[in-house]
């Protein structure tokens, strides 16, 4: 007898069953797939074009001595150059310039400006050897730019580009391209950039090419030791791993919220699986004794999920490759997170990534209805045949101790540290807790019921009977509301952290924004300063009770990680708290120590403590100082150091300036004395800026960034109320009978109405309850273990009521809607024939 | 190559200029030595230029030409900047493997500073990186490692300074200020080894330094130039070169002529001959260069003959030219009565200058 399961009348009736549950459990999966590949390819699209970039740069260079601080002396060069295991040796001096034309670019972009002796350069740069003339190279002022430079630009060759050095503005002439990749970026001769840029004598990197047979750890070994402090060895293709570095956390992050959505996906599988297979028991027992095996019934059933899984994976990859090309063509590679700025990438079908994320789709769709599958072939055909067993099937639920074993699990694993520094057990938690709630869910759902039982009805009688259909179904309406307690616990947790992030972020901005206007003339690392005479001046207008020049730059300390931020401004030793929002107590320094407050990034990343005495690579010897705090950054999540500027300048003989915070005396308008201050200089080389405009801009980016989880939010709820839909619409199916059976003792259609408005209702209290408790828990490991092990710094929780109380009520407003919808639709049939079906 | 990567450089580099004064060449300024044999860096150009002929003990034939050139691009001279390019350094060699039957070569190019590259002021010193050419005591020493070959060599002068032109005014077209200062050094006695295809081979020979400086471009309305300098056997030294026009007619001439006892004939402008006698064509290239030549002056009349026929140089890296620079050997009456090196350029396409 051929195998029953392979006719296709038996598929079809399969599959078919599933109807439009099946729909929203595919959607379900697409989204997650969708999203898991497409921020997949606009992420790899940007790692790929910075490190090709980084690659062509590199040219055949084997190592590369890099300054800690972006300058190092440059008889260093010389002492290289002449080493027996040095072949080449090509130094350079790369800077961020200001374009003062592109002050209002949207993407804040700088021109980075590469320094570069053509002779020496050309020896490891092939590239390079093909600019033109040596005529225009030698020159001071000219400059070669990329095809990206001259495209942000809008120049070409024989224009002029003005760019900011210190104070001044210095007009450079575009000589030519040079064909070098990724963004935006100029050549030009290193003579001419030291001197322009007030760089004479440093230079920022020296690539080395390696003598054939000289081993490259070996000579990294033997020249680290020629090296001063303020100097390090790399091999070249470390900035290009730092890049990749430097936005693990935030893709692994994307990542794992595509997984979340996937495993919401599989959930609403299992939730649908589980309640087809209830209804759908005595087919598959019927199927059961015309000769289908346990096994074929089995892979019958599994089968269904993975179709499910595949349609679901192919429409994802779909989505996703429209939605990476939509996120590249509007918000660019950087997904709004400002990684990867002026790059120009594209994100093409990527087959093996398609194929995983598919994959995965389809893994978590068999997963997902695994459990049903294995339940109900066990089953005895015999028994299932018999009407009215269905709640049978639930009975071994009811014990709420494996969920609360998953519940210790979760527990325990968001109490672990990072994995490489990320919270990969932070997710494990997260599932744990979604898998622990799903889990003690029929039990919960009965404790709930039992108590809504003892609720005064006043004998309405709609609600008494929806109450009692609802206690007697309590396993299937736990499998009706899984997704939907697994959505909602998902949105009211990314509310809670976002909400209590931006309160946070807001009391932050507060704490520093303490003057009245901010002075800015570059950001770090870049090309524009305020040098010693121009701070005089600013502080000898009139109306300038107090000002504060404050110098930012950036510390390399380890080459495998983005750099570390320096701040030199003012900070009472005595009283940091006051200028710094610290986390825990200051701790004085002792004696004759130089204090520094750290960020906790430095804290989680570098190890340092407060009381430790850590050195610092600044100039030519290293400074100790002294960890005198800890301090929150909500900016620079690759760590940051505040030094007072007095000790900085004493140990690095830098008295330059990016910033300066100004108090305006009493009867000075604001506005009045910033004009004054920016008029001093050339029109858009010093910016003023107000501490409400600042907190404006800083609260809009942050909404920005965290628009996309708004829309993830808004589509996880969605997702969760059309499965509760679906499952309702088929309980009310299922149920059709009993209608009939009220129908006629005497209900009429309102009542019966009315009584499924009150079961939507109250399934919408149900999920409501375990969903924002869930949610709730959700949040802290967001805030204390993900958010803190992936970016490195605290929050303060807040739970925003209001918006949780909206929320609610609109779910559960959704819920009575959509029972009512679904019920009245089922009732369309007459009573009568409902009846008499089955009998 | 020297000659031709000054003429090209002057021509790249020349509108670099403009802000600098440079000093000019003038009849009637004696050279005085050894400061003569030093640096110049105020002039535009100048350099120091050896070829020769050396034989291993095998009874191989190598022709080989070491060249260092400075220049003085007369930008960024008031650049605080050690990096200021206020002298490039450009080095060029060459070595004609007559058994291998073709030549290596090789260039470097920096700018000046870090005492990683520079020519030295005061007596003659040039290198950049592990190339160098250096006089110590009466000796020239000549040490490359370049990509495929080495020159390990010493020079010893057994002959005073030749100088060139009217005491060392040498003329280089029919404007007095077209002229460099121009001293040859022939007969200079080669001893060391040369490195090639992996094998270290002392060898002997006879070499010939050309040092000169100038601060004048070319004569305009010249496409190339064929040049030699010969060591003859007796002792005498000939030097002869001519400036082409885009016709291919002499547009200038000039030589001189050292005989075995010291006495030396400057000829005027037109009484220099170059005749082909033999040409070769490069596979390469396609270019066409008289590779044999007949060198006429008054007195004495030679017949050039190359070691091998490819001495073609590509150097459209560094000079954006091809041009062909070889070992010969100078026939007189039939009988070999020298060898020296002849340049030809312009023959591939005329030099844009």
């Amino acid at each position: 007898m051929p195998s029953l399961y392979l006719a296709p009348e038996v598929r079809r009736l399969a599959l078919a069953s599933q109807g439009w549950r099946g729909l929203v459990a595919v959607l379900a999966l697409a989204l997650g797939v969708a999203l898991g590949y497409g921020v997949h390819r606009v992420h790899s699209a940007a790692v790929a074009e910075t490190e090709g970039a980084a690659r062509r740069l590199a040219g055949q260079a084997d190592l590369v001595v890099r300054a800690v601080d972006g300058g190092m002396d440059e008889a260093l060069y010389p002492r290289l150059a002449t080493r027996p295991e040095v072949a080449a040796a090509s130094p350079a001096l790369e800077l961020e310039a200001k374009v003062p034309a592109k002050a209002d670019d949207r993407r804040r972009e700088r021109l980075r400006i590469l320094g570069l002796d053509i002779f020496r350069a050309s020896e490891l740069q092939p590239i390079l050897a093909a600019l033109p003339e040596p005529t225009d190279v030698l020159r001071p002022d000219r400059l070669f730019l990329n095809p990206a430079a001259m495209a942000w630009l809008g120049v070409r060759p024989g224009d002029r580009v003005t760019v900011q050095a210190g104070v001044r503005e210095v007009a450079l002439q575009v000589a030519g391209t040079v064909d070098l990749p990724g963004r935006p970026l100029a050549v030009m001769d290193i003579a001419g950039a030291q001197a322009a840029f007030g760089s004479l004598g440093r230079l920022s990197r020296i690539d080395l090419r390696l003598r054939e047979g000289v081993g490259q750890d070996q000579a990294a070994r033997d020249l680290a030791s020629l090296l001063p402090v303020g100097a390090r060895i790399e091999l070249p293709t470390a900035r290009a791993r730092q890049a990749a570095e430097f936005t693990r956390a935030y893709r692994v992050n994307l990542d794992m919220l595509a997984l979340v959505a996937l495993f919401t996906g599989g959930l609403l599988v299992f939730s649908s699986q589980a309640l087809a297979v209830v209804r759908r028991r005595r087919q598959l027992a019927l199927l059961r004794t015309l000769g289908l095996t346990r096994r074929e019934l089995v892979v019958l059933l599994l089968g269904e999920a993975a179709v499910l899984g595949v349609v679901g994976g192919i429409l994802g990859v779909v989505l996703g490759q429209g939605l990476a090309n939509l996120l590249l063509a509007t918000t660019g590679a950087d997904l709004g997170g400002a990684y990867f700025r002026g790059l120009n990438a594209h994100a093409a079908l990527h087959l093996p990534a398609a194929a995983a994320f598919l994959g995965l789709g389809t893994l978590a769709a068999v997963l997902g209805s695994l459990a049903p599958v294995l339940e109900v072939a066990k089953a005895s055909p015999a028994r299932a045949l018999r009407a009215g067993d269905e709640e049978e099937l639930f009975a071994r639920h009811r014990s709420p101790w494996p969920g609360l074993a998953l519940v210790a699990l979760g527990g325990a694993a968001a109490a672990l540290p990072a994995v490489a520094r990320l919270p990969f057990f932070g997710y494990a938690a997260i599932v744990l807790f979604l898998l622990a709630a799903i889990t003690l869910l029929p039990w919960v759902a009965a404790r709930l019921l039992d108590l809504a039982d003892r609720l005064p009805l006043n004998g309405f009688a709609p609600a008494h009977l929806a109450l009692a259909q609802l206690r007697a179904a309590a396993g299937q309406v736990s499998l009706a509301l899984a997704p939907l307690v697994a959505s909602v616990a998902v949105a009211a947790a990314m509310a809670i952290m976002v909400g209590s992030f931006r309160h946070s972020l807001e009391d932050w901005l507060d704490r520093l924004l303490s003057a009245d206007i901010y002075l800015r003339t570059g950001t770090i690392g870049d090309s524009a300063f305020l040098p010693a005479d121009a701070q005089a001046r600013l502080a000898a207008l009139a109306g300038v009770a107090r000002i504060e020049f404050r110098r930012s730059l950036n510390l390399s300390l380890d080459p495998e990680r983005p750099p570390v931020a320096l701040l030199a401004r003012r900070v009472d030793p005595r009283a940091a708290e006051r200028t710094l929002p610290l986390v825990g107590d200051g701790r004085q320094p002792d004696p004759g120590r130089i204090p520094v407050w750290i960020s906790e990034a430095m804290q989680d990343t570098y190890g340092w403590q407060p009381g430790q005495v850590v050195e610092l690579p600044l100039g030519n010897r290293p400074l100790p100082v002294q960890v005198a705090g800890v301090w929150r950054d909500y900016v620079r999540s690759g760590g940051s150091i505040v030094i007072n500027r007095d000790d900085y300048a004493a140990a690095s003989g830098d008295a330059a300036a990016n910033e300066a915070a100004v108090w305006v005396g009493p009867g000075a308008a604001e506005s009045r004395v910033a004009g004054e201050m920016t008029g001093l200089f050339p029109a858009g080389l010093v910016v003023a800026e107000f501490p409400g405009d600042l907190k404006r801009l800083s609260l809009a980016i942050f909404d920005r960034t965290f628009a996309a989880t708004y829309a993830l939010e808004a589509a996880a709820v969605a997702v969760g109320l059309a499965g509760l839909s679906a499952s309702f619409a088929a309980l009310v199916l299922a149920r059709r009978r009993e209608f009939g059976v009220l129908r006629h003792i005497g209900m009429d259609r309102r009542q019966v109405a009315a009584m499924l408005a009150c079961q939507g209702g109250l399934l919408a209290g149900v999920a409501l309850a375990v969903g924002l408790v869930l949610g709730g828990v959700l949040s802290l490991v967001l805030v204390h273990v993900v958010n803190r092990q992936s970016f490195h710094w605290s929050m303060d929780i807040l739970v925003p009521w209001g918006p949780l109380a909206l929320f609610a009520g609109s779910v559960a407003g959704l819920a009575v809607l959509t029972a009512a919808v679904s019920g009245r639709l089922a009732m369309r049939r007459e009573a009568a024939l409902a009846v008499r079906e089955d009998w | 190559m020297g000659r031709l990567l000054a003429a090209v450089l002057l021509a790249l580099l020349s509108c670099l200029a403009g802000a600098v004064d440079y000093p000019p060449v003038a009849a009637g300024r004696p050279l005085a030595f050894p400061r003569d044999f030093g640096s110049h860096p105020d002039f535009r150009n100048e350099w120091w230029y050896v070829t020769g002929w050396a034989k291993d003990r095998e009874g191989r034939d190598y022709g080989f030409q070491v060249t260092f050139f400075r220049h003085r691009p007369g930008v960024a001279e008031d650049n605080a900047s050690a990096f200021a390019p206020r002298q490039l350094l450009f080095a060029h060699v060459a070595l004609t493997d007559a058994a291998g039957g073709r030549l290596h070569h090789d260039q470097r190019a920096a700018r000046a500073g870090f005492g990683l590259a520079e020519a030295k002021v005061g007596d003659t010193g040039a290198w950049i990186g592990d190339w160098r050419l250096e006089r110590q005591g009466e000796t020239y020493r000549a040490r490359i490692a370049a990509r495929d070959f080495a020159l390990e060599l010493d020079f010893s002068p057994t002959q005073g300074p030749m100088l060139q032109g009217e005491g060392g005014y040498s003329r280089k077209g029919p404007l007095p200020r077209q002229a460099s200062y121009y001293y040859s050094l022939p007969h200079l006695a080669v001893s060391g080894a040369v490195a090639v295809d992996g094998q270290r081979r002392p060898v002997s020979g006879t070499a010939w330094l050309d040092h000169e400086w100038s601060s004048e471009g070319l004569a305009p309305g010249a496409v190339g130039w064929d040049w030699v300098g010969i060591n003859l056997k007796n002792g005498g030294a000939l030097m002869a070169f001519r400036l082409r026009d885009r016709s291919g007619a002499t547009l200038w001439t000039a030589g001189s002529w050292r005989d075995p006892h010291g006495e030396v004939r400057v000829f005027a402008p037109g009484e220099v001959a170059f005749t082909p006698r033999r040409r070769w064509r490069s596979t390469a290239s396609g270019a066409e260069y008289p590779v044999a030549m007949a060198v006429r002056v008054p007195g004495l009349a030679l017949d050039l003959e190359p070691l091998v026929d490819d001495q073609e140089v590509d150097g459209r890296r560094s000079t954006r030219a091809i041009y062909w620079e070889g070992a010969v050997r100078a026939f007189r009456d039939g009988q070999e009565a020298g060898v020296g090196y002849l340049e030809l350029t312009g023959y591939w396409q005329p030099l844009k200058l």
